[in-house]
């Protein structure tokens, strides 16, 4: 049951007593995660058929959408650097596009759509058929078993998809310059890694760890939280993606800042 | 098989309201050691919010609830997940885990709660249970294969698989036809025979209270009206509210 204290009368608008209600619900959701991630019972089981489900299962649409990024990003840059006869430098300016940005905003994006909205809805529905309560009845801490395992599995396999994203993307740029400028895959690879700094691949990680327990957390809060009935799991769902887009967006743009200062201190 | 001396439940002066709605006022309440329990009432007038509140899923407002002589009230977490697992609680529509198979469901209580059991002592006791609740051949099912007498009975299974002492049944026919309404009431009182438990059955089918139970307790705006064996509290009926849900129901 929730520790936080519904008021009848609202103190300063309804919307902003809601607001801050649903901030501090929020944020004790989190709390409890960080108090609970820690001690047994461990559900490694579960944790395994989620990263299986998270990123097995994400795999089709990660690759077809890293593919055609690589694809459709190297081929509308290159007429700008055909104009100052730049066209070499097009595996170095992909890999840093990729690596820095787009690899882990378009898959953090992908999987707030596919996986949040998956979470949010399986999560809505169990706590609107009671199965929630049954756990608790079972005396099973259901959020450990639903909450803590959706979470570190979507935390441990976003990174994985944004590494394989940023593979299948640099493979797609990679088709493009070839067919174009017949650069070989090697010559293709050495720009690469020439470009990209250690910075960039760190920084990249961090950013996708960072992702993907917004999208399991937010995912799992929304649903954990849904109102009773089937609009309620629709709204849990709806309202998953939603959420964890924004905060994916404020989330990438601290971060590159705080990248950016790094790197240029 | 009834013992008067020996209350397993005793709840005092129970309050609860949502927002402006009292849904229970003043509740007062006992449940004998191996007895059945029914509390019948209309829609929405507070039964199954009444058994949500003894394992804890709501709290009361005010009043006190004790089991096996506990007060819930002063239970922390942990203690009161030991007392929970000596209650079995069967859902409204079952809440079967709907990713899971029929022997997961059965399996997922057991293992997180009792420890180093060996493959062969989890899949006897799945099989006898699902014996028990005529269902053996369900094992490999997955929920949305069962219909809502066999989801029913699992989730009865279930609920037993941990030897629970109280058993609280939350609406056990609603929505089943008047054959399988009979088969859950046998199968009510076949747990009691088989697993020694007292009950409270939650109902507003009077055919399920009348088959079930040893006594009724008559939840009306809040308050019971009426309390006692099913003849005293019908048959014999003064209060009008009282009457009129016996004469509006349909007995077999």
């Amino acid at each position: 049951m929730s520790k936080i204290k519904k008021v009848d009368k609202p103190i300063i608008s309804k919307n902003l007593d809601e607001f801050f209600t649903g901030m501090a619900k929020a944020f004790s959701f989190v709390k409890r995660f960080f108090k609970e991630v820690w001690f047994p019972p461990y559900e490694f089981k579960e944790v395994l058929r989620q990263c299986y489900e998270i990123g097995y299962r994400s795999l089709p649409l990660i690759s077809l959408t890293g593919f055609i990024i690589g694809i459709v990003f190297t081929n509308q840059s290159r007429p700008s650097l055909a104009e100052f006869g730049a066209t070499s430098w097009l595996p170095s300016l992909i890999s840093i596009a990729v690596v820095r940005a787009l690899g882990p905003l378009v898959t953090a994006l992908i999987a707030s759509g596919k996986v949040g909205s998956s979470i949010g809805a399986e999560i809505g529905s169990m706590n609107v058929t009671e199965q929630i309560d049954a756990m608790e009845v079972s005396a099973i801490n259901p959020f450990k078993y639903l909450v803590i395992t959706r979470t570190l599995a979507a935390t441990f396999m976003i990174p994985v998809l944004v590494m394989y994203t940023d593979f299948v993307a640099l493979m797609g740029s990679f088709a493009s310059v070839n067919a174009n400028e017949l650069v070989s895959l090697s010559t293709f690879f050495v720009q690469v890694f020439e470009a990209v700094s250690f910075l960039d691949i760190f920084s990249s990680v961090i950013k996708s760890i960072v992702f993907g327990f917004t999208i399991g957390i937010v995912g799992c809060y929304k649903g954990y939280n849904s109102s009773r009935g089937t609009e309620g799991v629709g709204q849990a769902a709806n309202a998953a993606v939603v959420m964890s887009m924004f905060l994916i967006f404020v989330e990438e743009l601290l971060i590159m800042q705080i990248v950016n200062a790094i790197r240029y201190a | 098989m009834l013992n008067e001396q020996e209350k397993v439940v005793e709840i005092t002066g129970l309050v609860k309201s949502f927002g402006e709605n009292h849904v229970l006022r003043n509740v007062d309440l006992d449940l004998y050691k191996g007895e059945n329990l029914v509390v019948l009432g209309k829609s929405g007038s507070g039964k199954s919010v009444l058994i949500k509140i003894m394992v804890g899923l709501l709290k009361q407002d005010k009043g006190t609830i004790k089991i096996f002589g506990i007060d819930t009230l002063k239970l922390n977490l942990k203690e009161l997940n030991k007392l929970r697992l000596r209650i079995g609680f069967s859902f409204q529509a079952s809440a079967l885990y709907d990713s899971m198979t029929v022997r997961e469901n059965l399996e997922f209580p057991l293992v997180r709660n009792v420890k180093n059991l060996t493959r062969k002592e989890i899949d006897f006791k799945v099989e006898e249970l699902l014996e028990a609740v005529a269902l053996p051949n369900t094992i490999n099912q997955m929920p949305s294969e069962l219909s809502g007498g066999q989801k029913k009975r699992i989730g009865i299974a279930r609920t037993l698989i941990l030897n629970p002492e109280i058993m609280l049944y939350d609406e056990p026919t609603a929505g089943l036809d008047p054959v399988t309404c009979i088969e859950i009431n046998n199968l009510i009182n076949e747990v009691r025979e088989r697993y020694k438990t007292s009950s409270i059955v939650i109902t507003h089918d009077l055919t399920c209270a009348k088959q079930t139970g040893d006594r009724m307790a008559v939840l009306i705006k809040g308050r019971f009206a009426s309390v006692g064996t099913f003849e005293k509290v019908f048959e014999e009926a003064t209060d009008k509210q009282v009457k009129s849900f016996y004469d509006y129901n349909f007995i077999r």
